[in-house]
Parts: structure tokens; sequence; C-alpha cells
């Protein structure tokens, strides 16, 4: 009798338990939705399948580094490198390819393994040293900046034809929808993090280790590899992202992508992922992603509206999202 | 317990000063006469000079900075006030009949002072009373607060012609620059508040545990609104330092990573970010530094975008050094000829491990 009764309420209380999790990324897909609305009703081009298309296309970068910054955020942690590592990536792309005439490939690969580098040796520092992420960061930040500096304070232009050929590549979805390469990568690494996060033994480590460093570590869990493979990763897609950024604007420049870090941190805490760590999803962060470049379609389709009201709003949405954030683990906790 | 305490302070002073020394004297050889201070028309003119003057923004938003790690925060939004104070002020200088009007810049001054205050309120009150991470609450009016600004100024450079004005940031008293002056008075104004009173030290408590200090009867929750608050206003200070001296305000370059530079003077200065324990002397030592270090590579001609690569070479030092799982994993990795001095040189090795246990 006492399971009959018991069974449907803990049934209702694990459903609004489970559900909380889910409320803040349904509340971004419900926000994504009506400002998707609001623009096709203001401005009938903005229904037409490409405008949709290129959302992805022009956030590429973007959609990459957030998806690393996931990871980072996921266990805790906070990259504030990942603007200047794109910036670096593109300055010493750029600069091998133009300068130095290294073949394409090469000097992506060399890119992606610099930064994945890069990133691992930021994570061994905060683990091993346990100097904040923040400040390692940060640090990882200025000289990566300064590093780009070094290289080139001028903007470089990529006059590759592969390289080029690469970036301008458009693949036609029937007569009138095209996609890009860069867009086409930033699927798949969309794709592998959702695997790795939610079907792989490092992804329940990435996890594990945001809800509670000291369990993990008393689990048994491999903590100081799986912190560094998640700066890692991090690192990995910011480079990633500054080769995607080439193919945007074909050039490298030190001042690319000032300010992105804080994007990235904006999609993920608007994709529903806790900055404490340990809750969040990364289709969450392509959700946040895809909201903040509807925000500036809608400002870029406005015409008289300015960029600043981009910032302002984003800020908006971020404060939103944290106090939501805030009553859901509130109320869970008590 | 308390020459320990005294030793420490000296050790931690001792590196940055050190470096301050070391930066000077490669100027003083590389450029002769950089030392020298001349007196011109009554005022004071060099480089030294203009070291403390063009320092004298950052010593203030690092003074600030201070006594929100102190409170075991971080306030992000520095740069953005810094932007939004000078914009306003510009702003109403500009729509004043006579800009030369000593009423209409007080005016202008008070209004920057309020809004700051304002936005100070608002990251302490998403700190305090909603428990918002630091970094996040105040990355809201990091982003957001740049473009408040922007949207002030339409993202136009605002120019003003106002003498009143000018001399905030470019004037001289008693052959000092103004800034100088404000930027002393309001560190030893805060020093005597903190260190005279109990302040500091319930400051410092509620950095080293916001709750066990509530619990004790400290009001942890106003003390860290007003340390946010205080922030603020030296932010608006700088800000307004800034535009006056180029009788403009420069929403999209005004206070730009000034925020990282406080951050970076305060760690230099001793301050551990974890909070519970300041230094403003260490804070004012590392936002010169900083500046010195800026100076310095102008003046050997390298390019001066190569600043970021030594500040980052800076602060992993720094705080390499102050971590104590570096010093624990590096300085104690050498066993052997560990024992050994332990009987010679006990005086030093007791004074170490006082240093490691207080630090700790």
């Amino acid at each position: 009798m006492s399971t009959l009764v018991a069974g449907p309420m803990s049934v209702v209380k694990n459903i609004a338990r489970q559900g909380n999790r889910y409320v803040p990324v349904l509340a971004t897909a419900v926000l994504f939705v009506i400002m998707y609305g609001i623009g096709m009703t203001r401005y009938p081009a903005f229904g037409h399948p490409q405008v949709f298309v290129n959302l992805l296309i022009d956030n590429a970068f973007l959609l990459v580094l957030a998806v690393g910054m996931t990871f980072v955020i996921l266990t805790g942690g906070i990259d504030l490198s990942v603007g200047a590592v794109l910036a670096v990536s593109t300055v010493i792309s750029a600069w091998l390819v133009t300068v130095h005439q290294w073949p394409p490939l090469a000097a992506m690969a060399l890119i992606l393994l610099g930064g994945t580098g890069f990133g691992a040796a930021m994570g061994a520092v905060i683990h091993y040293f346990e100097i904040q992420p923040f400040i390692v960061t940060l640090a990882g930040m200025f000289l990566a900046r300064g590093l780009s500096y070094v290289i080139s304070t001028d903007s470089i232009t990529i006059t590759d034809p592969t390289y080029t050929r690469l970036a301008q590549q458009r693949i036609h979805l029937g007569s009138e929808v095209f996609v890009s390469a860069s867009m086409l990568v930033a699927l798949a690494v969309i794709a592998a993090a959702f695997v790795v996060l939610h079907y792989t033994r490092l992804g329940r480590t990435v996890y594990a280790l945001g809800g509670n460093e000291q369990s993990a570590l008393m689990m048994g869990l491999p903590v100081a590899r799986t912190k560094i493979a998640a700066y890692a990763i991090s690192g990995g897609c910011s480079a990633l992202g500054g080769i995607l950024f080439t193919f945007y604007t074909l050039s490298g420049w030190s001042l690319h992508a000032v300010g992105m870090e804080l994007d990235a941190i904006a999609a993920v805490v608007i994709g529903g992922t806790l900055l404490s760590g340990g809750s969040g999803f990364v289709l969450g962060t392509v959700l946040g992603v895809l909201t903040l470049g509807v925000i500036q379609t809608i400002i870029s389709f406005q015409g008289t509206l300015s960029s600043w009201w981009t910032k302002i709003v984003i800020g908006a949405l971020l404060l939103v999202f944290i106090v939501l954030q805030r009553a859901l683990g509130g109320r869970a906790r008590s | 317990m308390s020459s320990g305490v005294t030793a420490l302070l000296r050790h931690r002073l001792f590196w940055p000063a050190m470096a301050l020394v070391v930066l000077l004297a490669v100027d003083a050889v590389h450029t002769p006469g950089f030392l020298a201070v001349r007196v011109q028309d009554g005022h004071l003119y060099g480089s030294l000079i203009d070291i403390l003057r063009y320092g004298a923004p950052l010593v203030l938003v690092s003074v600030g900075m201070t006594l929100v790690i102190a409170a075991r925060g971080i306030d992000l939004s520095v740069g953005a006030v810094v932007a939004i104070s000078g914009a306003l002020a510009c702003l109403h200088i500009e729509g004043l009949t006579d800009q030369n009007a000593v009423t209409g810049v007080l005016v202008a001054v008070v209004l920057a002072f309020a809004v700051a205050a304002a936005l100070g309120l608002w990251n302490g009150i998403l700190v305090s009373r909603f428990r918002i991470q630091p970094i996040v609450a105040t990355l809201i009016l990091m982003v957001a607060g740049r473009g408040l600004a922007q949207l002030l100024t339409e993202g136009q450079i605002i120019t003003v012609d106002s003498d009143p004005y000018r001399v905030i940031g470019g004037g001289f008293l008693l052959g000092l620059p103004v800034p100088v002056l404000i930027a002393a008075a309001i560190t030893v104004l805060m020093v005597l508040l903190l260190r005279r009173t109990a302040l500091g030290l319930l400051l410092e408590s509620v950095g080293g545990n916001a709750e066990a200090s509530r619990l004790a009867g400290v009001r942890a929750g106003g003390l860290i609104v007003a340390a946010y608050v205080v922030c603020a206003c030296c932010a608006a200070i700088a800000g307004l330092m800034s535009s006056s001296n180029v009788s403009a305000a420069d929403s999209n370059n005004a206070g730009l990573w000034i925020e990282l530079d406080a951050i970076l003077a305060v760690v230099i200065g001793g301050t551990a970010l974890t909070g519970g324990r300041f230094h403003l002397g260490g804070t004012v030592l590392g936002a010169l530094v900083i500046q010195t270090l800026t100076t310095t590579i102008y003046t050997i001609g390298v390019a001066p975008e190569t600043t970021l690569l030594f500040k980052a070479l800076v602060v992993i030092a720094v705080c390499l050094v102050q971590s104590p799982a570096f010093r624990a994993k590096v300085f104690r990795k050498r066993p052997p000829d560990q024992r050994k001095p332990l009987a010679d040189t006990g005086g030093e090795v007791l004074a170490e491990a006082t240093r490691k246990s207080v630090s700790r």
C-alpha cells in the first residue's frame, strides 16, 4: 500500500527534479523560437532558409569555441584565453601559409597541435599548482595575444589558392540553400562533443569533476587527466575556431576576436550550463550561440539599431539566465 | 606570530619593489637622465612624474579592486565603469552653455559618481543577496556596461573644452600633478580607514569566511556591497581622470582591459585572489610596477604590443611563487641537502616554516 502511494509521489518528484535540469535549455529554445518569430514577422526576408543556415555559417567559429568552453565550464573552470588563442591561430596560419609558403594542411595540423598543447599546459598548471583557472587562463590570454603581436602587428591576407578555395567552397542543398565547409566542421565538432560528453568515460568524469572534485577524486576517477583534457579540448577548439575564422575573413590579425571569450561564456551560460560546473548540455550551448546569432541578425536587419545594443541585450540575457539558474538551484537544494 | 607576519609582509613587498627598482635601473641605463625630475613653471616634470601621473588611474582602480578581492570577490566591470563615468561627465559638460562653469563640472562629477555607486550597488547586491559568483555577476556589467557607455555617446568620441574639467587629469597643485594627489589622498584615506579602524579586519574576516563572520555578528552582506560600491567609485574617478586628461570620452577604448591590469597589480602586491588578506601598499606598488613596465617598453623601443607578453610572464611567475602547491612541489623537492642546513641555520628554517604555516 505504502509503495503504491510512495511510487507515484517519487515519480512526480523525480520528474520535477529531472525537469529542473532541462528548464534553462527549454527556456533558451523558447526564447530562440520567439526571437526568430519576431524577426520573421518584421522582415519578410527573415523567413528564407538561407538566413537560418547563415546563422550557422557566420557563427561556425563561435560554435566551436563555445563547445570547447562547455567542457571547461562543466568541470567547474573557466577559459579566458579562447579569443586570444583564436587570434594567434589566425595570425600563425596566415603567416605560415602566406609568408612561408607552407602547405595549408600542414599549417592547420601544426596549429591544432599547438592549441591543444597550449590548453593542456594551462590545465596542468591549474591542476598541479592549484592556481585559479581564472588567473592562469588570463595569463594564457596575455601570452597568446602577445605572441600574435610579436609575429605580426599588421593584418596578413591569405592568398594561397588551396586555402581560398577551401574557404569559399559552397555546397548547394537544393537550388536556394548552400552551406560552407566551416559549418560542416562546426557540426562535426558539435556531434563529437555530444558523443564524448554523454557516451564516454571522459564525458562522465567531466560531469563528476564539476559536480564535486573531492568526491570524484575519492571515487578514484582520473581527475588530473580529465581536467587537463578539458583545457586541452578547449585549446584545440580555439585553434580550430581560428582556422574557421581564417576561412571567414581570409586574413590573420592579432586584433581578431577581441572579447570573444565573453561571447563564448555568454553562449554557454545562456545555453543552460551551470557556471559552477557539473550540469549542462552541449546542445544547449549550440542554442546559446544561435540565440546570440539571432540577436545580431535582427539588429543588422533593423539597420538603425547599433552594435552596442547587442552587448546590452547579451548582458540582460546573461542576467536573466544566471538568476534563473540561481532560482532553480536554490529550489533543488531546499 | 606578529613578527612572523611582519617578516611575511616584508617578504611580499620585497619582490615587487625589486621589480620596480630593476625596471627603473634599466630605464636609467638606457636613457640617461630618465630619473631626473626638473621644475618648469613651478611644476614638476620628468619621466618619473609621468609614470605617477599616467599610473594614477590604474592605482585607483587597483586600490578599489583590492577591497573587493579582500572580500573574496572580483570585479570585472571596472573597465566598463571607467568608460561610463567618463562618457557621462563629458556628455553633461558638452551640454553646458558655458563649459568653463565650475558648478557645471561639479554636477558632471557628482553625476558620474552617483551612477558608478549605483552600478557598484548592483554588483554588490548580485553577489551578496543573490549569491552569484563574483566573476559571473560582474561579467554581466562588463559585457553590458561598455554597450551602455557606447549607447550614451552613440559610439562617437565626445570632446569637451572645459578648463575646470581639465584640472582633474592634467592640472597641477603645489607643483604636483592633480591625478597623483587625488590617487595618493584616496589611498591614504583607505589605509587610515581600513588599518586604523576595525573595518579592514572585518573585511578580511568576511573574505576569509563570509558565513562564519556573519554568524559571529559581522554584517557580511553590507561589507561586501560596500566593497563593490567603493571599487566602482574608484573606477569612476579613474574614468574622470582619463577622459579629463585628453578632454574627450571614448567609450570604445576608455578603460579597456584595465580590470585585468588591476587584478594583476593586486596579485603582484601580494594579495591572494582567494581573499581574506589584503595589502594596499603592495597594490600601489604593483600598479606602479605595471605602469613602469609599460613606460620601460616604450622607452627601450620594443614594440609596445609586446607589453602583453611581458605581463603574461609576470602573471605566471607571481602566481607560481604565491601558490602553496607550487612551493611545496618545487622547493621541497630537494630531500638530501635540505636536512643538513637544518642544524646550521635553524633560525632561517624556523622563519621559513613560520612563513609557510602563516601563508596557509
